[in-house]
Formats: C-alpha cells, sequence, structure tokens
C-alpha cells in the first residue's frame, strides 16, 4: 500500500498575527509556522494504515515555513520518505497553486491513497486535497474519521461526518483522495531524543518545481473584526458579573 | 527482558550523561529492604512499587514495569533516593528512564502530558502561551523589571522566573511581589523575559532527556550572553537542574534559590518587616528545596522574622515532608492520578496542616499554592487555612503587598 | 458565461438543510441587484417534493435518479458539472459543509473555476460581486473581488438569515441535457452511522450552558450542572471538551455537531473558533465568559466577561437561585 501524505505550513496563532502595511497580507515578520493540524491527522491516519496492512508512507511539503523539520519529524514517526519541494516562490502559495505543482508530482502515481488534512487554517480557495483530486480525476472523501483497506487492497473504507454527530460509511475505489479531520488516534508523540538522533542521520529530499501558472489571489484586503464590538462588556470581578448576568436574565425574563 | 538505559545524576553537582550505563550494574546494590516502597507516598497505588520495580529490573521482567500503571504515578518527591541506604537514584534516574522507555514504546501517550512537551518544546512553556508574553507579569508589577536584552549591561542578581511564575495567575502575583522585595532591598536585578525558557526539571522527569538537553542548551545560550554575579530563581525545579546539571554541560553558575538569597540578607529583609501578621504558620518543605537539595533552615528563618507568627511544625516535616502531589511530570498528570488514587496526597498534606491549628500554610514552590488552595476547599477548610507563598508573607509585612 | 446564479440545495435524510435556505435568501437578494437569473441544482433520489418549498428561485434543475439517493460526490459532480455546461452561471453558491467542501474543490480544479471557501458575507458593488471568507480561526477575514469567471463560492452555514429563502411557490423546472452515460461510480455509500442514542436534545432546550476547553477538566462539570439545574437549562460543549469525553457526543454544538437557537446561550470558557460559533451564533441572548479579552467569541456574543469561568460558575448559580427565591417571595 503506497500513501502519500501532503503537508502544508500554515501561521502559528499562539504567536498571534498581524497585518502588514499593504493590507493585502500577513506581516510575515512576526509570524511562526507549524504544520497545519489536519495534515498531522493525516500523517498519522498513514502510519497507522501502515501498520495494519504494510506499505511505504511519503510525505509531501511545500518549502516554507518550518517544512523540513515537520518533514524530519514525519521520518521519525515512521514516514519512509520525506520530499521538500521547492517552486522557488518566497510568498505562500494559494492552494489552487499548491495542488497544480502537487498533481505535476504526483502524476503517473504509484500511489494507492493520497491522504491529507480536510482543511487548513489558511484556506481561502477550496482545499488542497479537493483541487489535487480534481486535477488528477480521482475520487475525493472529506471530514474523515477512519480510514480501512479492503481485504484486496483496491479498496477503501472511509467513515465521513456529517453534521448532528451523524457520519456515512463510504466505500471508495482506490487510488483516492481522503481529507482527513482527525485520526483513529491521536497524533503520536516523538521524543526529542529521537528527533534529534534523525535529523543528524536522515535525508530530505529536495525537489524543484518551476513556479506554477496560477498565482496568488487577488485578495483586495485583510481585516481583522472589531475586537468586542459585539459584546457589551460587563466590567468587574467574577462576584460582580455573576450579579449583572442574574440581573440581565431576570429583566429579560430568563429566570424561572 | 529488559535492559534499562539509566543516565546517572549525582546528588552533588556532576556530569549528567556521562554515558548511558546498564542500570542492572547500577541497580545491583539494591538490598530490597523496602525503605523505598514504605517511603512512597503512591507505593500503594502502583502496580509494581519501588523496590518491587528494581526487583523486575534485575531479574529481567522490566518490560512488565513499563507496561504498568507504575511509571506514571510516582511524583518526584525524591523520598525514596534520599532514604535509600544503597544512595540508589529511584525516583531522579530509575523513573525518568522508565518514563523514556514508555515514551519509545510507542504507547499513546496521555493526552494532558503530550500537550504539555509539545507546547515545551515549541514554546518553551508547558502551557502553550507565546514567549513574547514571558514577561507580560511585569507590566503590573509596579516597579521596574529590567529585561537583559534591554539593560544592555551587567547585573549583580539575573533572576531566572520559570513558567508557572511567568504565566499563571497565582504564579505571576507572587513574582509581582518578589519584584517589589528585590527594589526595596536595592538589589541590582534583571530577568530574561522573552528570552527565557522552561528550566526543563519537569520535562526531564517526564522521561524526556532530549528536550531536556535541547532546553538547557538554549538556556546555557541565552544566558552566556550576559554577565551577571549570580542567579537567583524563585522556582526549586529550576534550581536543582542549574545546580546540579547545568555545570556539566557548560553552564557553571553561582545559583541559589530565593529563600537562601534573602536569609543571606537577613539583618536588611528584617529591618523592612513592618505590619504585624498574627498569625500560626506552619511551613511545608517542597520537594525540591528540602529533600533534593537540602534548605530546610532558610525558609523558617524567614518565617520566624515575620512579627507575630507563631511558626508551628506539622507531623511530617523536613526530610519527611509529604510532597504536594504536583512533582516532576505529574502536575501535568492529574486526571490520570486522579482516576486511580482516592486520596489526593495535596488534601492529605492540608489535612496534617489543620491538624496544627495553623491559620496560614506557607510554601516555597509555584506549583503549591493552586494545589493547596484547591485542597483546602475540598477539605471543607475554606476560610479557615489561607495558602501563602513566603514571598507573599513577606511582602505583605514589608507593606509592599 | 452567462448572468445566472447556481445555488446548489443541500438535503440531508429527507430533509433540506437550513443552509439551502439561507443560500437562497441571499441569492435572491443579489440576483435582484444584479438583474440575474436564479437558479437551483436539486440532485438527488425521490427529492421532488422538495420543489415547492424552493420558491425562492426563478428556476429549478431536478435531478432525480437512484444513482443519487445517498450523496457521493463521484457521482454529484458528474451531473452539477453537467448543470453548470448548461446554465454557465456567473456564481455557484454551495453551502461549506460536509456535502459543499467536496463538490467545491473537486469541481473548481476540474473545470479551471475559481473557488472561494469560508464565506461570510456576499455583496454586490457596481455590478461586481465581493466575497468576504474567514480565516485563521476567525482572526482575519479576507475580501476578495470575484474574477470575470464562474466562480464557486462556499457559505458558512448560518451567515445569512434563511427566512428570506424560505418562499412557498413552484418555480419552473428546467431540463438539463444529461450525458447518457454517467460515469461509473467509484464511491458507494454503504450505510449512515447514527450518533448513539442521547440523554436530551440539546436543539430543543431554550436555555443552554456551554461549556469548552476553559473549564480545564471533567471534575468541573457539576459546576456547569448546577448552573443549568438552576436556570431550568441544559449543558453542551464545544467540540474540545467532547473529544476528551467529558460528554457525549449529542451534547456538541458546532459544525460536526448540532446547531442550536436557543433564547439563551451561556458560553464559559469557549474560544469561539469559527466551527463552533457556526453551530450557535443565531442564538437569542448570548453570554460569553472567557479570561482572554481577544477570544473570538466576543464579537458574536451579546454580553461578555472577562474573569475566569470556574470562578463565576458558582458565583451565577448562587445568584441565580437568589433572584429565584425573590421572586417567589414577592
Amino acid at each position: 500500500m503506497n500513501i502519500v501524505v501532503l503537508t502544508k505550513q500554515v501561521p502559528d496563532l499562539v504567536e498571534g498575527l498581524e497585518i502588514d502595511p499593504s493590507g493585502k497580507a500577513l506581516d510575515v515578520a512576526s509570524l511562526r509556522y507549524i504544520l497545519s493540524e489536519s495534515d498531522d491527522h493525516a500523517l498519522e491516519q498513514a502510519l497507522l494504515i501502515k501498520e495494519k496492512v504494510g506499505g511505504r508512507v511519503e510525505v509531501f511539503a511545500l518549502n516554507q515555513g518550518e517544512a523540513r523539520e515537520s518533514l524530519i519529524m514525519a521520518l521519525a514517526k515512521g514516514a519512509d520518505r520525506a520530499v521538500l519541494v521547492d517552486a522557488g516562490l518566497d510568498s505562500p502559495l494559494a492552494n489552487h497553486a499548491a495542488a497544480q505543482i502537487f498533481a505535476t508530482l504526483l502524476r503517473g502515481g504509484p500511489f494507492d491513497l493520497i491522504l491529507t488534512g480536510v482543511r487548513a487554517i489558511d484556506d481561502l480557495d477550496g482545499s488542497v486535497g479537493g483541487l489535487v483530486a480534481g486535477l488528477l480525476d480521482l475520487p475525493y472523501l472529506g471530514l474523515i474519521r477512519k480510514v480501512e483497506i479492503g481485504g484486496d487492497g483496491k479498496t477503501a473504507i472511509a467513515e465521513k461526518e456529517y453534521p448532528g454527530s451523524y457520519a456515512a460509511e463510504l466505500e471508495v475505489r482506490l487510488p483516492a483522495v481522503l481529507g482527513i479531520q482527525s485520526a483513529e488516534q491521536p497524533p503520536r508523540y516523538v521524543p526529542i531524543s529521537r528527533l534529534r538522533q534523525v535529523m543528524k542521520t536522515a535525508t530530505v529530499e529536495e525537489v524543484s518545481v518551476s513556479p506554477p501558472s496560477q498565482q496568488l489571489l487577488g485578495v483586495a484586503r485583510l481585516f481583522k473584526p472589531e475586537e468586542g464590538a459585539g459584546a457589551v462588556m460587563i466590567p468587574g470581578d467574577a462576584k460582580e458579573a455573576a450579579r449583572q448576568i442574574a440581573s440581565l436574565l431576570f429583566e429579560r425574563r430568563l429566570l424561572r | 527482558m529488559g535492559t534499562l538505559q539509566v543516565p546517572p545524576i549525582p546528588e552533588k553537582p556532576g556530569v549528567l550523561f556521562p554515558e548511558i550505563a546498564s542500570a542492572e550494574d547500577k541497580f545491583r546494590a539494591c538490598v530490597q529492604c523496602g525503605v523505598c516502597s514504605g517511603s512512597c507516598p503512591m507505593g500503594k497505588a502502583m502496580d509494581f512499587p519501588p523496590r518491587k520495580a528494581v526487583k523486575m529490573l534485575l531479574e529481567g521482567r522490566f518490560d512488565e514495569v513499563v507496561k504498568s500503571n507504575t511509571p506514571w504515578l510516582c511524583v518526584s518527591c525524591h523520598t525514596c533516593a534520599a532514604r535509600c541506604p544503597s544512595q540508589l537514584q529511584i525516583s531522579d534516574g530509575l523513573f525518568p528512564a522508565l518514563r523514556a522507555a514508555v515514551m519509545a514504546s510507542g504507547k499513546p501517550m496521555d493526552p494532558d502530558l503530550q500537550k504539555a512537551l509539545q507546547n515545551t518544546y515549541l514554546y518553551g512553556n508547558p502551557m502553550g502561551e507565546p514567549p513574547r508574553k514571558r514577561a507580560d507579569w511585569t507590566k503590573t508589577a509596579g516597579v521596574p523589571v529590567p529585561i537583559m536584552a534591554q539593560l544592555r549591561r551587567p547585573v549583580d542578581v539575573l533572576w531566572i522566573v520559570e513558567c508557572y511564575p511567568s504565566y499563571q495567575p497565582r504564579g505571576q502575583a507572587i513574582s509581582r511581589h518578589l519584584a517589589r522585595i528585590l527594589h526595596a532591598l536595592k538589589i541590582d536585578f534583571a530577568i530574561l523575559g522573552p528570552e527565557e525558557r522552561c528550566l526543563g526539571d519537569c520535562e526531564w522527569l517526564a522521561g524526556e532527556h532530549g528536550l531536556f538537553e535541547t532546553l538547557i542548551e538554549r538556556n546555557i545560550e541565552t544566558l552566556r550572553k550576559y554577565r551577571f554575579r549570580e542567579i537567583i530563581t524563585t522556582d526549586p525545579h529550576a534550581y536543582r537542574p542549574l545546580r546540579n546539571v547545568y555545570p556539566s554541560m557548560g553552564g557553571s553558575f553561582v545559583v541559589k534559590p530565593v529563600v537562601q538569597f534573602l536569609a543571606e540578607r537577613f539583618g536588611q529583609v528584617k529591618n523592612l518587616l513592618k505590619s504585624k501578621l498574627d498569625a500560626i504558620v506552619t511551613y511545608h518543605d517542597s520537594c525540591c528545596l528540602g529533600r533534593k537539595t537540602g534548605h530546610y533552615e532558610e525558609p523558617r528563618m524567614l518565617l520566624r522574622a515575620l512579627p507575630g507568627v507563631k511558626l508551628v511544625e506539622m507531623i511530617q516535616n523536613r526530610e519527611s515532608s509529604l510532597c504536594c502531589g504536583g512533582g516532576g511530570s505529574t502536575v501535568y498528570l492529574d486526571r490520570f492520578i486522579q482516576e486511580r488514587v482516592k486520596d489526593r496526597l495535596a488534601d492529605q498534606r492540608v489535612e496534617q496542616a489543620a491538624a496544627t491549628k495553623a491559620e496560614i500554610l506557607a510554601v516555597a514552590c509555584p506549583f503549591e499554592p493552586s494545589r493547596f488552595e484547591d485542597a483546602v476547599k475540598i477539605t471543607g477548610h475554606e476560610g479557615k487555612l489561607l495558602v501563602r507563598d513566603i514571598i507573599e508573607m513577606l511582602a505583605a509585612s514589608m507593606e509592599l503587598a | 458565461m452567462g448572468n445566472d446564479i447556481l445555488v446548489f440545495a443541500e438535503h440531508f435524510r429527507g430533509t433540506l438543510n437550513d443552509i439551502t435556505y439561507e443560500l437562497l435568501g441571499k441569492a435572491r437578494e443579489l440576483a435582484r441587484s444584479l438583474g440575474s437569473r436564479l437558479v437551483v441544482g436539486l440532485l438527488g433520489h425521490e427529492v421532488g417534493g422538495f420543489v415547492e418549498k424552493l420558491g425562492a428561485a426563478d428556476q429549478i434543475c431536478l435531478v432525480d435518479r437512484p444513482e443519487l439517493k445517498e450523496f457521493a460526490s463521484d457521482t454529484t459532480k458528474a451531473i452539477l458539472e453537467a448543470i453548470l455546461e448548461d446554465v454557465q452561471p456567473r456564481l455557484v453558491m454551495l453551502g461549506s459543509t460536509s456535502i459543499g467542501l467536496e463538490l467545491l474543490s473537486l469541481i473548481s480544479a476540474r473545470k479551471g473555476f475559481p473557488c472561494f471557501d469560508n464565506c461570510t458575507r456576499l455583496e454586490s458593488r457596481d455590478g461586481r460581486l465581493v466575497a468576504t471568507c474567514q480565516i485563521y480561526g476567525g482572526k482575519i477575514f479576507a475580501e476578495v473581488a470575484l474574477p470575470d469567471a464562474t466562480t464557486l463560492v462556499a457559505v458558512v452555514p448560518g451567515s445569512f438569515p434563511k427566512e428570506p429563502g424560505e418562499v412557498a411557490a413552484r418555480p419552473e423546472l428546467r431540463s438539463i441535457a444529461l450525458p447518457p452515460v454517467l460515469p461509473e461510480a467509484r464511491v458507494t455509500f454503504r450505510k449512515l452511522l447514527e450518533p448513539p442514542p442521547g440523554d436530551v436534545d440539546i436543539t430543543k432546550a431554550p436555555i443552554l450552558v456551554a461549556v469548552g476547553r476553559g473549564i480545564q477538566n471533567a471534575d468541573n462539570l457539576p459546576l456547569a450542572e448546577e448552573l443549568a439545574e438552576a436556570l431550568s437549562g441544559v449543558v453542551c460543549a464545544s467540540r474540545p471538551v467532547i473529544d476528551q469525553g467529558w460528554l457525549p457526543l449529542t451534547r456538541q454544538v458546532g459544525k460536526s455537531g448540532m446547531t442550536v437557537k436557543p433564547k439563551l446561550f451561556l458560553a464559559f470558557g469557549i474560544s469561539g473558533a469559527p466551527e463552533h460559533l457556526e453551530g450557535m451564533k443565531q442564538s437569542e441572548l448570548i453570554v460569553a465568559v472567557n479570561t482572554d479579552p481577544n477570544a473570538p467569541i466576543f464579537s458574536i456574543a451579546h454580553y461578555g466577561a472577562v474573569v475566569d469561568a470556574l470562578e463565576l460558575l458558582p458565583l451565577l448559580t448562587e445568584e441565580v437561585s437568589n433572584q429565584a427565591t425573590k421572586k417567589a417571595s414577592s
């Protein structure tokens, strides 16, 4: 079973986000990047499948942010191959451009399954998984929380989430692209000593591709929601807040 | 089959990881006397209490201990290591190595612990707060708290604040009080602020010696940029590695816990104490400041100096002090432990404090105020027993609060 | 490219989802100002009965086939593409949902149409369409001018009101030339997994006490339960609490949980990730409590307090009980 995992780096929200003076992009200097959370789940799901049915896990990432370290982490977790793709551009790529690059690299295979996070926090123009599936004419299922490979290795059974906590069990013919919401197990921990060991010995393949035809989207402007503009803030400590909220509920006849 | 790798941890300042020695050799000196199991506050809940764990190791049945509940129940109180007649490093050698083995086995980790370790790796603190906010507490300190990178000159005292006292509201309050005390004593001091990273003691006790090394390297690199006479710290968990481990990694500094620093200036401190406290106070010896490093009398000296304070001792004090239950990695494992142990250590300790008729339980470790305050509520002593850090009490008497 | 607006009608388990009406209401408004025709794509099996609910539309492309009984994007997209070929709309509106997200990216890539996701606002300015999309956990909004080409936009449920889309009328049916043979389905539906039967249906509770990560651990749940009892309400939670197993799935509010519209929604220790807000932002009165003054929940709450939820809960329970006693004795 050949599994490809597509990953990307996204700004780390813990560090805060600022919009640059142009108003059309984030202020890169203040950004710190980490692996997109659902891509981490996609990697975990790929490793779980490999542990169950055997095979190879190959992880791809566009050269941006801490992509190299994320790839080394993937190798430390058990991935077989890590590929850093350099498109010669500084600014982050829109999903369409990223998908084009991945599709070009993957066209012709061989792979049985492509896993990627179903969504990333910076998704503006669709999701990489669905776009790659569209370009390669593969089936695509999103919001997946469980994957079982069929006995013959030619199909997969995936559990797809629906609102209201419903889910559907779907059978999909391979090769296919799955957009992972959460792996069957939380992403595994790699002891730092192992990570440091792998850093010294592992190889991350580097591939250069020409910049894609479709460039960054025409974002007219970025803006932050007005802070707390929605809410009337109740001042004071917890005791005061409790009193005020109780009065409010009483006024609105919500107390019985 | 089990060959356990145990990094030897000496009690005196020395080399941390000379080479990984086979633990079976190290622990062959065990006479199976059972003092460790008998002293272990969590022994009752463990599948393999310390004595049994060592026996399993020597019998080559280490795997069974790795798979049991034992690795994660140790609260790193170091009572076993302090009392072992063969001076075996149990809580501070066997257990971290045991945990490292669990992590290496790929078994899923407790999610709270995993998050704390990942956060420490990414952000230098287990809470996952951004490094740039590490000195935000100083904004409301009421006195200037210089940051080394901005000060750009040598100082007498570099104050390592650590994670809880920097980010956690209860800890931040204590930090502000100390800032005011240092000012009142006219100490020339500064902090690292956003450049400071977790000192890593808890992470190492959790079995993450790779993370511990990474943090040490980073902190030494930062400390080497600056010139200062000595380091003081409010966190006994920071004190231990700074004193015992950093020298062997290229970071030799004079380091003191803040109670020692203040005790050395006893005359000066005493002169500043104005208002009476009028309370019966009992002091809890924290594991790192007490058993691990021997600072029993300095805190008591400071407490006795407070006007109106009557100091009483709990039934377990000094070397026999009962851990608050938050040591090592277990501060991140509360949920795990509560599912397995009914009698929480913090609750037991609070009962001991209440039994002395004390009105204030004085502490000197940043984990303790919240743990004991929770325990006070749970044991029904709310309003009767206050929990205060020594620093807070000194600041109150100096009228700096 | 024509001037039409196409709305993809979403339905699940025999009912049209609210998002369909939300899309219709907005589409109607846009169609009016742009002089466009509003066409709805309704795909499914035995869905003819929905037609008269879609009165907000000018035309319905109804494709009723057994292969479409259960949603599978592989089959649906082929038919939707045929509809797009025929209608050549300037704008295609979908829900940013479990169903919509697959179609959005697949069709965009296959047909080379630009697409945008997470749209919360859509308006026409001087004949151009401008979409506002939320990104970075709702902390940043991006305004994009839709290009002059068929563009797909996925809208976050709850962004637009549904009432303007609920028009009872029978729009004309428009027949579409479908390929004689559909591509073989590579995705087959096997079964529906129902959530475990719940104790309470939170969508029916008029008062909800919601807890998030800020309650720190399951031990603190009784604090919320006591408040809920004092208010005759029900406890619910955001996803992180459910994922930890502190409350069952049926109590989950948010994108993959329930959408609720109670009279009162009290949010304790919930930061307000978009996936959660989606499920509760239409509540009549929202009061949020969080120690982070920048928590996104404050942007949609009506009232907020920056205090520790764990401290506030028991105090509020006490105040509420006192008010009740006062009321009883007055």
